[in-house]
């Protein structure tokens, strides 16, 4: 009781000197600093004319306020739409594979001893300790065709088929599985650790009541453990699939470059082409098809954590 | 304190379930040590013991949760060793309920049904007749959270009934309600285990709880039984000092046995001041040390000396006036502070004693527990 006067008597403290005020308004000055102003000006500059000045737009011209020939030409054009949908079932793929490797992981995390699981928990975290992009080339170093990698995989392959389908190598490298693959190696942690963290709250005590009452552990996990970790799933595939979506570096490095996903179309926009305007417009016409599914994420999650909160 | 009709002593011949020789260890902690039960169909049956006295491990190992580390335990003949959890036909209600927070209550009632061979109208006919032996049928599509804790235990127990389990455990099954519901809830209880005639098997640390319950009641201390038997067995002859003060108030003197003569034993205790005579118990011998244990309500407490054997004299120390009782604490020229219980019948408001009062205390030869040591 001691120590919950102690936090009462803090939290005046606070209270009274205004810190409470601050320490709450902390995040959002720096959402509205970080976040919402660049937002605005992309916003903007979406809508001005590109100029051969520098920088290369301006608000004059023709369309002096509302220039609206970026979004025009997100239509026209089906470059972009190309790339949305390969952000989206590379994206999407990504997901499920994350989802149908990482689920596994994460529930056996819940299920092996407390030492165990600081040990494999740590496993989980242990790639974020070395550069990114030293971890894709590595990736870039096994999917080439001399590898050794690739040489077991096109030995195992040649192995199975018959003599008329057999290859020399396998093309792994700038393709869009090469994508996937290191997509999901990348952002399997992202799936794991959300999951995890929803199955750990579940109460055990509920799977022993369905096998008490005739369930096989399959059944058990059907009934019982999958549905209640539909918050998990949700928060982990968002978690992987808006970023793998708007991904740069890993379909630059790896992917195809004849299908560029949207990343790479904002990217060559503002560097190679210079079209500030244009690029901005893809980037809001892709944030606005990725709020839609938080807004969907943030919707659902609150309405399982109020069922979660009626319960107690 | 209600005690239940006994059942036919005829019963106790067919044992339904049989545990023999049962151990468990975890690791080097034994948690349960060589228990031999048996239990009878359609009995309620409690195990009864302080937290850590291996209880709801045994009830596990009967519900297939744990396997017995030595032993076996078989229900209605059938040897469940090896037998996983969801092939027996025991179902558990937990402590918790553990209620599926995701389910309606009348999919929670009907979960255990899909294993059965039924068609979905029979189905749905079961579902209603367990809610409605529980009342609770104007519930059957709220969810768990949306309901009381007493209607959650009640769909609790449909649930484990549903099946018809040939035996019901119940893992402390009024712990988690207030007081005056658990009183109702108790006799709701009896009354749905005479309707259905299943066997319970219930685990409690409450020993009203157990008394009122049970038909045998099997008290447990670290891993071992101490004592099987009826309410009213257990606590008028209790086998040990343990049980004694285990299940109801109690106060014990050292003595000796000194002579016996018929079924009476003549004890010198030295704390209550004299030698008294007591009813003999199997296992006393003369010049054996034995302990005197006293109910605070087969005391006699009195202003004026009574005539007959067992007389000393005391004064209240302290009293507590429960309204149509009191509680007195006399202590003894020994030193000996005895539990006392009066009932208050007298004029309103006028106390037998009062504190500081000189009185006498008394109890009849047959009132006396005496228990070897």
């Amino acid at each position: 009781m001691a120590g919950g006067q102690e936090n009462g008597r803090l939290a005046r403290w606070f209270h009274r000197r205004g810190w409470s005020d601050i320490i709450i308004a902390a995040p959002y000055v720096w959402l509205i600093l970080f976040f919402l102003i660049p937002f605005l000006i992309v916003l903007a500059m979406s809508f001005a004319t590109r100029t051969p000045t520098a920088p290369p737009f301006s608000f004059g011209g023709e369309n002096p306020i509302m220039n609206l020939r970026g979004y025009q030409r997100l239509f026209e054009d089906d470059i972009y739409f190309r790339a949305f949908l390969t952000s989206v079932s590379n994206a999407g793929f990504s997901t499920l594979l994350c989802l149908l490797i990482g689920y596994p992981m994460a529930l056996c995390l819940t299920r092996v001893s407390t030492s165990w699981r600081n040990i494999l928990l740590m496993l989980v975290i242990l790639p974020f300790w070395t550069s990114f992009l030293l971890r894709v080339y590595a990736w870039m170093g096994l999917m080439g065709t001399n590898s050794w990698f690739n040489k077991l995989l096109t030995g195992a392959w040649n192995g199975i088929v018959p003599d008329d389908m057999a290859l020399r190598s396998i093309q792994m490298m700038n393709t869009n599985f090469a994508v996937i693959l290191v997509t999901v190696y990348t952002y399997l942690p992202f799936m794991i650790l959300p999951l995890y963290a929803n199955l750990e709250k579940l109460d055990r005590t509920l799977d022993e009541a369905a096998m008490d009452l005739g369930s096989r552990p399959f059944r058990v996990f059907v009934d019982v453990t999958l549905p209640q970790s539909i918050p998990g799933i949700i928060a982990g595939g968002l978690l992987v699939f808006i970023p793998a979506a708007g991904e740069l570096v890993i379909p630059s490095l790896v992917g195809n470059s004849a299908q560029p996903m949207i990343g790479r179309v904002i990217s060559d926009e503002f560097a190679s082409a210079r079209d500030w305007p244009m690029a901005s417009s893809v980037a809001v016409a892709l944030l606005i098809l990725l709020v839609i599914p938080m807004m969907a994420y943030t919707y659902f999650s609150g309405k399982a954590e109020q069922r979660l909160e009626d319960r107690k | 304190m209600q005690m239940r009709a006994p059942s036919s002593d005829a019963a106790l011949t067919d044992p339904f379930i049989r545990i023999e020789n049962v151990s468990k260890s975890f690791g080097t902690f034994q948690a349960v040590r060589n228990v031999s039960l048996t239990v009878t169909k359609g009995e309620i049956f409690s195990l009864l013991g302080g937290s850590g006295c291996g209880k709801t491990t045994l009830l596990r190992m009967l519900a297939g949760f744990e396997a017995p580390t030595e032993g076996r335990i078989f229900i209605d003949g059938q040897d469940m060793a090896g037998v996983p959890p969801y092939l027996r036909p025991v179902h558990m209600m937990f402590q918790s309920y553990a209620l599926f927070p995701h389910m309606t209550v009348e999919k929670n009632v009907g979960y255990g049904l899909k294993h059965e061979d039924m068609t979905p109208a029979q189905r749905i006919d079961r579902v209603a007749e367990m809610l409605d032996l529980v009342q609770l049928s104007q519930f059957a599509t709220r969810k768990p959270h949306q309901i009381s804790g007493g209607q959650r235990q009640r769909v609790a127990l449909a649930r484990a009934l549903a099946r018809a389990p040939k035996l019901l455990l119940l893992d402390e099954p009024l712990a988690a309600l207030d007081k005056k519901l658990r009183e109702a809830t108790q006799f709701e209880l009896m009354n749905i285990q005479e309707k259905t005639g299943v066997t319970f098997i219930v685990v409690t640390h409450d020993q009203d709880e157990a008394m009122t319950l049970s038909d045998r009641i099997a008290v447990m201390d670290k891993g071992e039984v101490r004592q099987v038997g009826r309410a009213a067995d257990i606590y008028e002859n209790p086998n040990s000092r343990f049980v004694a003060g285990f299940i109801g108030s109690i106060t014990t003197f050292d003595g000796t046995v000194s002579g016996i003569s018929g079924d009476t034993a003549q004890v010198h205790v030295p704390e209550w001041g004299d030698t008294v005579t007591a009813r003999m118990t199997e296992g006393i011998g003369p010049g054996k040390p034995v302990s005197l244990a006293l109910r605070p309500e087969k005391i006699i407490l009195s202003r004026d000396r009574p005539e007959g054997p067992n007389v000393q004299h005391g004064v209240v120390r302290d009293l507590g006036y429960f309204g149509k009782d009191s509680l007195y604490r006399v202590t003894l020229p020994s030193g000996k502070l005895v539990l006392v219980h009066a009932v208050n019948a007298r004029r309103r408001g006028e106390r037998l004693a009062d504190w500081d009062d000189a009185v006498w205390l008394s109890f009849e030869p047959e009132a006396a527990i005496l228990l070897a040591q």
